[in-house]
């Protein structure tokens, strides 16, 4: 068992509910089956509890945080504790008077997320018209003074814009540009035949980062994240299971990572029931991945598993069965071949218009009776 | 090479604060967390935006009662702000 730390991340997920529709959205598909969610004061207790583990950032997300009417008044309890408060939001729902009332509950910086830089695509990834209100929150957002981080999931339908997405970024005046190719969870792993890039785009759009990066220097900071399936190692998967990450969902779940859920056999400690230090300290679920004697081969023995743990425990389970054998992202995986298989797939079926699955209540109830 | 700013302060996505869990200072910023050593830590809550770096220097050697920090409070002053944490 490797030296227990406190959790550093407190990510909460206030709602499912969400005004978009994104194929690429990485909750759960069956969160309609969970409508239930915290109230004011248990969601305020949580945040107690975290700020007393040790948790120092803490994350406002979803579906849209801004679904909650409450969410200046945990914004301004979070401020108050000392955490430092990121919300983590679309922008709809963003108007004036609700910047203003964040500004004043002590909320730190605002990342907001476009689909694309053209509004054909944004409105069509997200199945929503909101290109131009997106446009004019990003506005309101500089003119209030927040630190703002811009984030764009990447894909197949919008790898080959990413110049004109850093234009955007720079016109904007955002301070972080996430560049944030799609992983493949929840609503991406669905619809991952049609999301799927292929290698010369993703090099293309790693150059044009390059470049860009050279240009501008401090002024915007390029964030790129690496689709995995393209890779040789995994990616160190939330800095290891249980080590820093501590997520809570809309019903109270406690999760070592937002995808944690897909893993079939675990069961989640709730909120309602349990202590946030018992949680993160003692339960079962926050234990089972932490240090390295659940590993199997090649992990076991592998002299990088301290660097990337093993990668990702669900992305392992979505793709070989078992949450325990080595992420397949990692060429020493058995299974690291299948993924080129699944790229090549993609590719073959793109041509053949499978329909993609849009996020909505609809499809996650019919998904949630499978 | 960038030249060393005058006046050094915070960029105000930064924050600096105690954490007593951790029993460090640590720099918060969007999505991330920097645990600062002690001198780190000492030199950046001298950044307020109104002392000079000599007198900075000068504060430091007085709070440590020691001579010629003068070289490391300038390096670290100047990758600090490569880092985008001082401006």
């Amino acid at each position: 068992m490797s030296e227990r730390a406190p959790p550093l991340w407190l990510l909460a997920e206030l709602t499912y509910r969400c005004p978009l529709h994104c194929v690429f959205c990485y909750n759960p598909v069956d969160y309609a089956a969970r409508p239930q969610e915290l109230t004011t004061a248990q969601w305020i207790d949580v945040l107690r509890q975290g700020r007393q583990l040790g948790a120092a950032q803490l994350g406002f997300s979803g579906g849209e945080p801004l679904m909650r009417d409450d969410l200046a008044l945990l914004v301004a309890e979070g401020h108050r504790l000392g955490y430092y408060t990121n919300l983590i939001t679309s922008g709809v729902g963003l108007n004036e008077a609700r910047l203003v009332a964040l500004k004043e509950a002590g909320l730190d910086h605002i990342q907001l997320s476009f689909q694309d830089s053209s509004r054909e695509m944004n409105d069509f990834l997200s199945s929503t018209k909101t290109f131009g209100l997106k446009l004019k929150v990003a506005e309101l957002i500089k003119r209030y003074d927040y630190p703002m981080v811009l984030n764009v999931v990447l894909h197949r339908y919008n790898l080959d814009h990413v110049e004109r997405i850093i234009e955007m970024a720079l016109a904007m005046g955002v301070d972080y540009l996430e560049l944030a190719n799609t992983q493949y969870y929840g609503w991406g792993l669905l619809n991952r035949a049609q999301l799927m890039p292929t290698l010369a785009q993703l090099r293309k759009a790693e150059s044009v980062v390059e470049a860009w990066r050279a240009k501008v220097g401090a002024r915007l900071r390029i964030l790129f994240v690496v689709p995995d399936y393209f890779e040789e190692r995994p990616k160190a998967c939330m800095n290891g299971w249980g080590a820093v990450f501590l997520a809570v969902a809309a019903d109270g779940a406690a999760l070592p990572c937002h995808a944690a859920r897909t893993i079939p056999d675990m069961v989640f400690p709730n909120v309602t029931q349990s202590g946030l230090r018992d949680i993160w300290y003692d339960s079962e679920a926050f234990n089972r991945f932490r240090g390295d004697a659940w590993m199997k081969e090649p992990c076991q023995s592998c002299p990088e598993k301290e660097r990337d743990f093993g990668g990702c425990r669900c992305q392992a389970l979505a793709l070989t069965g078992a949450a325990e054998n080595a992420d397949p992202a990692c060429a020493k995986s058995p299974h690291h071949v299948e993924l080129r298989a699944i790229v090549r797939a993609a590719h073959a079926t793109q041509g053949a218009s499978q329909p993609m699955v849009f996020r909505s209540d609809a499809n996650s109830r019919k998904l949630s009776r499978r | 090479m960038q030249t060393l700013i005058e006046r050094p302060r915070l960029a105000r996505m930064f924050r600096l604060q105690w954490e007593p869990v951790q029993q460090a200072h640590v720099l918060l910023y969007p999505e991330g967390m920097v645990k600062l050593n002690l001198s780190a830590a000492e030199i950046l809550l001298r950044c307020d935006g109104i002392h000079a770096v000599a007198q900075i220097v000068t504060q430091l050697e007085m709070a440590f009662s020691t001579q010629g920090l003068e070289a490391e409070v300038y390096a670290f002053i100047v990758d600090a702000r490569e880092r985008g944490w001082l401006v």
